[in-house]
């Protein structure tokens, strides 16, 4: 996720390598290069005109002046900035109404509306509230089908409705079904419209009025282009927005539109939509975010992630193992894999690493789909409880014997040994520090800190 | 024979045609077009018009290519009015966007096998759907395959999409989605139909096993019939902003892509990304999609689409 901004950060901080100090001039390049970045990044044009001017401002201020590290303060400070612009903490939703409380979806079509309901409706069944599913979605052929089908899979409750009937309708029938069979929460799944179509936004904006929705979410694409501010401010300005979910955040889009909807809407986004399974909506968290984007990962996501999905003994053992790097063995390496599979595969994983280790991850495991990582799982199984603790046990003979158990050939028990080998590499580099470990990483970027 | 997809768009019921795809791209239009009212060329137009281009979604280096070229014929053609910029940019464009210019031409095999693929929510149970008609009005018949298998009632959107333009639609509960193609082809060849329009499942680029799972798609048509798939199509949604030339690359490695649909150019401010695609992985551009009638699925003209972006009149 967002990979492209990242490294383009980090590779504009580094052309600040070198330099004796921050001079007007070369601030104003490294600005400059900031703010391709952004735009190549999908930002919006005027939302990248103002982040540069207040880096600039904060850049030339005092700050800088006064600090021993002039490269490290401008990375704060476009840290600090990308954050304030981002908005601060995570903001959850707020269904403090008497019940049941409405949550409203808008957004354009294809932006994941429907996808998002459900996801939405897991997550809130989970904290133990009883939410009910209803489509006034009459215009896209099979879109109620579509949210009939997913509350079916997640076991949640659905208010059947018709394309013959009117949205509105549908709206206050389900309201009233939400009343009389006590549920907390209605979340309501609307047509994808386009901001300019007037009489499509007319109806959404009565859909509103008649529900009087706790929450009015937004839903929108990573991938949106420079139009995300119009489309934005246009649905914002028909609609009293509450917060706004940003969907498909697994893939590789730069996720510019982030910064621009936050920015025209003024409103938090809550929610992140990182996967095509329907426990894939995460909290979204405006500061990680930043760092993210900035090639420090997002290792707190992982941990909260990891202990959603595993046991947290389990997740516990293995942060411990990995804080120590030592003892990473081939039975911890098959239980990661299990849970990696688990927690949305190992590209998810990947994703909130530090950028130059995610890099190193990514040439290492680029190919190892779901297939492959049943197959290493395979092998291992095949092992003894020593050969998986002490790896260097594996000469030809073992080998040879673990790759008929396997129903595998022995290039294949090979080549996972070497995986194997470089995972455990990489695990020690992470050892080394967490944070320790980004510092030396910044020290190389930085002049005047080593 | 030649090019007969773009004589008849032209010819049929198109004579609002040019108009609608302009109103589409109104906001760019206006952004874009606006800057010229004539005046001096200096730099502060010509930072002007970078920004106009990038607003546009046309990329950092497509706009910087744009914008040498835009320099190139002032110093040539000795420029000085803001106005005779619109031309020069309209021209350099139109130009840099021509090679994406080559219509669809069904011809040679039948069935005729069209396999889409693109990301979630690009539109391709829509486009499928727009296709079906656009090729029936050309008096070919037509099937479709039901090949997303993962999303929820993606099934029943394509049933209804066949009912409407009363084609038979191949699906099959839960099957695999490469069963289910091979499955059509061997019936549209019973049935001696024309062309067989391939849906797939959304996947994002990043999701290798899913990317893996398409190749296999296409390895599976190529087995009911060696000369298959005829075409391959990236659905792409207008809205998508630098990513758009990722997903061409990826899925363009993954499967050779042979053609792009470009969907939801009714909206506003966008379409600059075919420059960026036309500069970077030039795949001809079959088709646009300018609005949410079944009739607004049209063949990309390279000229039209840059006097769309730029002409302000």
């Amino acid at each position: 996720m967002l990979d492209n901004l990242t490294n383009r950060l980090s590779r504009v901080i580094k052309t600040l390598r070198g330099e004796a100090r921050l001079t007007e001039s070369n601030v104003a390049d490294a600005l400059r290069e900031v703010r391709m970045a952004l735009l190549e990044a999908d930002v919006a044009l005027p939302v990248v005109r103002d982040f540069i001017a207040a880096v600039k401002q904060k850049a030339m201020g005092e700050e800088v002046i006064g600090s021993l590290t002039p490269g490290q303060a401008l990375v704060g400070v476009v840290q600090r900035e990308l954050s304030a612009l981002m908005g601060g903490e995570n903001a959850a939703l707020n269904l403090a109404v008497t019940p049941p409380a409405v949550i409203l979806m808008a957004g354009l079509q294809g932006s994941g509306k429907t996808t998002t309901s459900g996801k939405l409706a897991k997550f809130l069944a989970e904290q133990k509230k009883k939410p009910l599913l209803a489509s006034c979605d009459v215009y896209r052929p099979a879109a109620i089908e579509q949210l009939r089908s997913i509350a079916a899979q997640l076991q949640i409750d659905f208010f059947e409705s018709g394309s013959a009937q009117k949205p509105r309708d549908i709206a206050l029938a389900a309201l009233d079904y939400a009343k009389k069979h006590y549920h907390d929460v209605l979340i309501v799944d609307t047509a994808g419209r386009l901001a300019i179509d007037a009489a499509m936004m007319q109806e959404i904006t009565e859909l509103h009025a008649a529900l009087g929705p706790a929450e009015t979410l937004f839903v929108v694409d990573a991938m949106q282009g420079q139009d995300a501010v119009n489309v934005a401010k246009a649905f914002s300005d028909a609609l009293p927005l509450t917060g706004v979910v940003l969907t498909k955040l697994d893939g590789d889009a730069r996720g510019g539109a982030a910064l621009s909807v936050r920015q025209v809407t003024g409103k938090p986004i809550k929610f992140a939509g990182v996967g095509e399974k329907l426990a894939a909506l995460e909290a979204f968290h405006p500061e990680r975010m930043a760092a993210r984007i900035l090639g420090m990962g997002d290792v707190l996501s992982l941990v909260e992630e990891a202990r959603k999905s595993v046991d947290v003994a389990e997740a516990q053992k293995l942060a411990e193992k990995i804080k120590k790097g030592k003892g990473f063995d081939l039975e911890d390496f098959k239980q990661q894999i299990g849970q990696m599979r688990k927690m949305g595969g190992l590209s998810s994983m990947i994703d909130k690493l530090p950028a130059q280790l995610a890099q190193a991850a990514q040439a290492q495991s680029a190919d190892m789909g779901e297939k492959q990582m049943r197959r290493i799982e395979g092998i291992i199984n095949s092992m003894t409880p020593q050969e998986r603790a002490r790896p260097e046990l594996m000469k030809a003979a073992r080998k040879r014997r673990v790759a008929a158990g396997a129903g595998v050939q022995v290039q294949e028990v090979n080549r996972l040994l070497h995986q194997f080998e470089q995972m455990q590499k990489m695990m020690k580099q992470m050892q080394k520090g967490g944070m320790a470990k980004m510092m030396r990483g910044m020290k190389g970027m930085i002049p005047g800190m080593r | 024979m030649f090019s007969f997809l773009k004589k008849s768009a032209e010819a049929a019921p198109a004579p609002s045609w040019g108009e609608r795809l302009k109103a589409g791209l109104a906001r760019t239009r206006v952004q874009i077009g606006g800057l010229f009212g004539g005046g001096k060329i200096d730099a502060a137009l010509y930072e002007e018009l970078e920004e106009a281009l990038l607003c546009a979604d046309t990329g950092v280096a497509a706009t910087q290519f744009l914008l040498d070229n835009l320099r190139q014929q002032v110093k040539k053609k000795g420029l000085s009015d803001s106005r005779e910029l619109k031309a020069a940019l309209r021209e350099g464009l139109a130009t840099l966007i021509a090679p994406l210019e080559r219509p669809l031409l069904i011809e040679g095999h039948q069935p005729f096998i069209i396999m889409l693929a693109g990301v979630n929510g690009a539109g391709k149970t829509t486009s499928i759907g727009k296709l079906a008609k656009f090729f029936q009005a050309q008096g070919k018949s037509v099937l479709l395959a039901a090949g997303d298998t993962f999303r929820a009632a993606a099934r029943e959107q394509l049933t209804i999409w066949g009912e409407r333009n009363q084609v038979a639609v191949i699906t099959q509960q839960g099957g695999d989605p490469a069963a289910v193609i091979f499955d059509a082809i061997q019936a549209a060849r019973a049935r001696k139909i024309d062309i067989v329009l391939a849906d797939t499942a959304g996947r994002l680029p990043t999701q290798l096993h899913l990317m893996e799972e398409i190749r296999k798609v296409k390895r599976v048509i190529a087995k009911a019939d060696a000369s298959a798939p005829h075409e391959v199509l990236l659905v792409l949604d207008a809205n998508t902003g630098q990513n758009a030339l990722s997903q061409v690359k990826s899925f363009d490695d993954a499967l050779g892509l042979t053609g792009l649909i470009l969907t939801k150019l009714d909206g506003t401010a966008k379409g600059g990304v075919v420059a960026a695609i036309a500069r970077e992985r030039p795949v001809p551009i079959r088709f646009i999609g300018i609005g949410e009638g079944i009739d607004d699925l049209r063949p990309f003209i390279a000229q039209d689409f840059a006097a769309a972006l730029v002409d302000s009149d």
